[in-house]
């Protein structure tokens, strides 16, 4: 029954990935599709911390301008292809996230929340002001990676937004594979252990401040490819994409969609991704509208919107 | 040989001596209850023990290594596990999911294994999981492992945690309060539990307000009031023991001559 569960949400994900482009009506659906799955992985990465381990980052935007600032990095100082360069961004991002979250991570709530939102802020503000080497805030160009050109090669001709959103969907495939096996291990285990109860956990022998950490910097990591893909799609790249807004975009679609579901946040991430768009007509209500939409959504659905619609169902089948 | 050691336990709360001087032993397979009115310190005590306080004076010995101030999460490795008075129960899992939990130290490996899902990993939760379904037959909650743990009743969370606690497969385990919110026939089935538990060797240190309980299955009781030590011996001697039926038993005392073995 579990295991079942880990495989039906990636038929569903991989189900609607691989057929809502028969109902787009124009190329730009591909566009907005793949900036879902751009966030929708950045957020998967946030389930893992926030749903399962239950802490709380506003700073996680910082590691993805590590891994998008890589990506323009990396290929023109280093040398590296661009897909080098996205892993060394990983890897960059791993190491920073275990050397800030060692400290922060003792702390507990609020106190959490300001001190990454410290390091977003410090992210962004590094990004900004060295403008000789990331061209500050008018941001800097990033060289394309080249796979398309691959599976041109092969046989393969996808436009470049049709690429993007095919590749993008598979990464995300992947990365919602990679968490849902997390959650039914010992590790996620663990991690739900700690967030149901420390000192429990604790006496069951398990090691709290580093269990904290995995869940941080597995979630950095998923940041940083998140940005990775976003710049590599884009081909530029400003500082905002480690901004203080970005961060809490990101931990708001995964508390509205359901924290506690990797299914549940994507449905976020797909949701504050165009709802925005959805909203213009409104015209000038469109801001006020998307606030009242999500202050609804967490009064009448605090569980976050797919957890809490499943339970409704579920309640009704019994 | 003794187990477990204390020796000259205490700690401080704001300027009050919550527990003072507090030293006792248990041996291997032996079951030793503290009593003691509300407030007395037991709870306290047994939070000092297990490293979630860290005493001001005194020693633990656990198998002869000074444990004093060491974090549960050690302790839990060499072999001491604890239940709660006030349930710590993992909410959102399923009643075989904290079951399994407990398994964290056996099944515990690499995060990457666990991420890929590789067969190691799967090996591990299979291993952990096929003995969480048994202690839950133990405990007798086999039939509701599928449930999420937050339906179930006071009494059976009582027992989910004792199988957790369990699943460490502890030398020593502190069990706070097991029967409370039990009804009779609950209470003497946890009665039997911890009397079988013992007698595969586990050294039990028991906080149980239930006097009958403590009465018939207590090789060794250690009586607190006000955070110090007042008396300790067998059951028999306890209950005859003038200072601990002024200090403690009271009322009960009647009751609690009638068990005497």
């Amino acid at each position: 029954m579990r295991l079942s569960s880990k495989v039906t949400t990636l038929l569903i994900l991989a189900a609607v990935i691989a057929i809502a482009p028969v109902f787009f009506p124009s190329s730009y659906y591909f566009r907005v599709g793949s900036l879902i799955f751009v966030n929708g992985l950045a957020v998967t990465g946030l389930v893992i911390l926030i749903g399962y381990a239950g802490q709380i980052s506003l700073g996680h935007a910082g590691f993805a301008g590590i891994g998008a600032y890589a990506c323009a990095l990396a290929p023109v100082h280093l040398g590296l292809h661009p897909a080098l360069a996205a892993l060394l961004g990983a890897l960059l991002s791993a190491a920073i996230a275990y050397l800030v979250g060692r400290p922060i991570l003792r702390l507990k709530g609020y106190y959490l929340a300001v001190a990454s939102l410290g390091f977003g802020i410090l992210v962004s503000m590094v990004l900004s002001n060295e403008a000789q080497l990331t061209g500050g805030p008018d941001g800097m160009a990033v060289p394309e990676l080249g796979l398309r050109a691959v599976l041109k090669a092969i046989g393969i001709d996808l436009s470049n937004t049709e690429f993007w959103y095919a590749f993008s969907g598979l990464v995300l495939v992947i990365g919602a594979w990679l968490a849902l096996n997390l959650y039914h291990s010992p590790t996620g285990r663990a991690l739900r252990a700690l967030h149901g109860s420390e000192v429990a956990a604790r006496t069951v022998g398990v090691d709290v401040a580093h269990y904290k950490l995995v869940a941080f910097v597995i979630s950095a990591v998923y940041a940083s490819v998140s940005g990775s893909l976003l710049a590599l799609q884009n081909k530029f790249i400003t500082p905002d994409v480690a901004g203080f807004m970005h961060s809490i975009e990101m931990v708001t679609m995964t508390v509205l969609g359901g924290a506690g579901s990797v299914l549940g946040a994507i449905l976020g991430a797909a949701i504050l991704t165009t709802l925005p768009q959805v909203l213009t007509i409104f015209q000038e209500y469109e801001q006020l509208m998307l606030g009242l939409v999500m202050m609804l959504v967490m009064i009448f659905m605090r569980e976050g919107l797919l957890p809490s619609i499943a339970r409704r169902i579920r309640g009704r089948a019994e | 040989m003794s187990l477990l050691q204390i020796e000259g336990l205490g700690i401080d709360f704001g300027g009050l001596r919550a527990v003072n001087d507090v030293g006792f032993s248990l041996k291997p397979g032996e079951i030793v209850s503290v009593i003691g009115p509300n407030g007395a310190g037991k709870t306290t005590l047994f939070n000092m023990i297990s490293g979630v306080y860290a005493p001001a004076r005194g020693r633990v010995v656990l198998d002869g290594e000074d444990v004093t101030r060491m974090p549960p999460h050690l302790l839990a490795r060499r072999g001491l596990s604890r239940t709660f008075q006030n349930l710590q129960i993992f909410q959102s899992m399923s009643v075989l999911e904290n079951a399994v939990a407990g398994h964290h130290l056996h099944e515990r490996g690499s995060v990457f294994a666990d991420l890929f899902s590789l067969p190691a990993a799967r090996r591990r939760s299979k291993a952990s999981e096929d003995s969480a379904r048994a202690l839950l037959d133990r405990v007798g909650l086999g039939r509701a492992a599928e449930q999420e743990a937050s339906s179930l009743s006071y009494g059976a969370l009582k027992r989910l945690e004792i199988a957790r606690a369990l699943a460490l497969k502890p030398r020593v385990l502190l069990l706070d309060e097991p029967a409370a919110g039990c009804n009779a026939v609950e209470t003497e089935e946890i009665d039997h539990l911890i009397a079988q538990v013992a007698a595969e060797g586990v050294s039990i240190l028991l906080v149980e307000h239930d006097m009958k309980m403590v009465m018939r299955i207590s090789n060794h009781i250690v009586v607190l009031d006000h955070g110090e030590k007042i008396a300790e011996g067998e059951p028999t001697a306890i209950s005859r023991n003038p200072r601990v039926v002024e200090a403690y038993l009271g009322v009960q005392a009647t009751e609690a001559k009638h068990v005497d073995r």
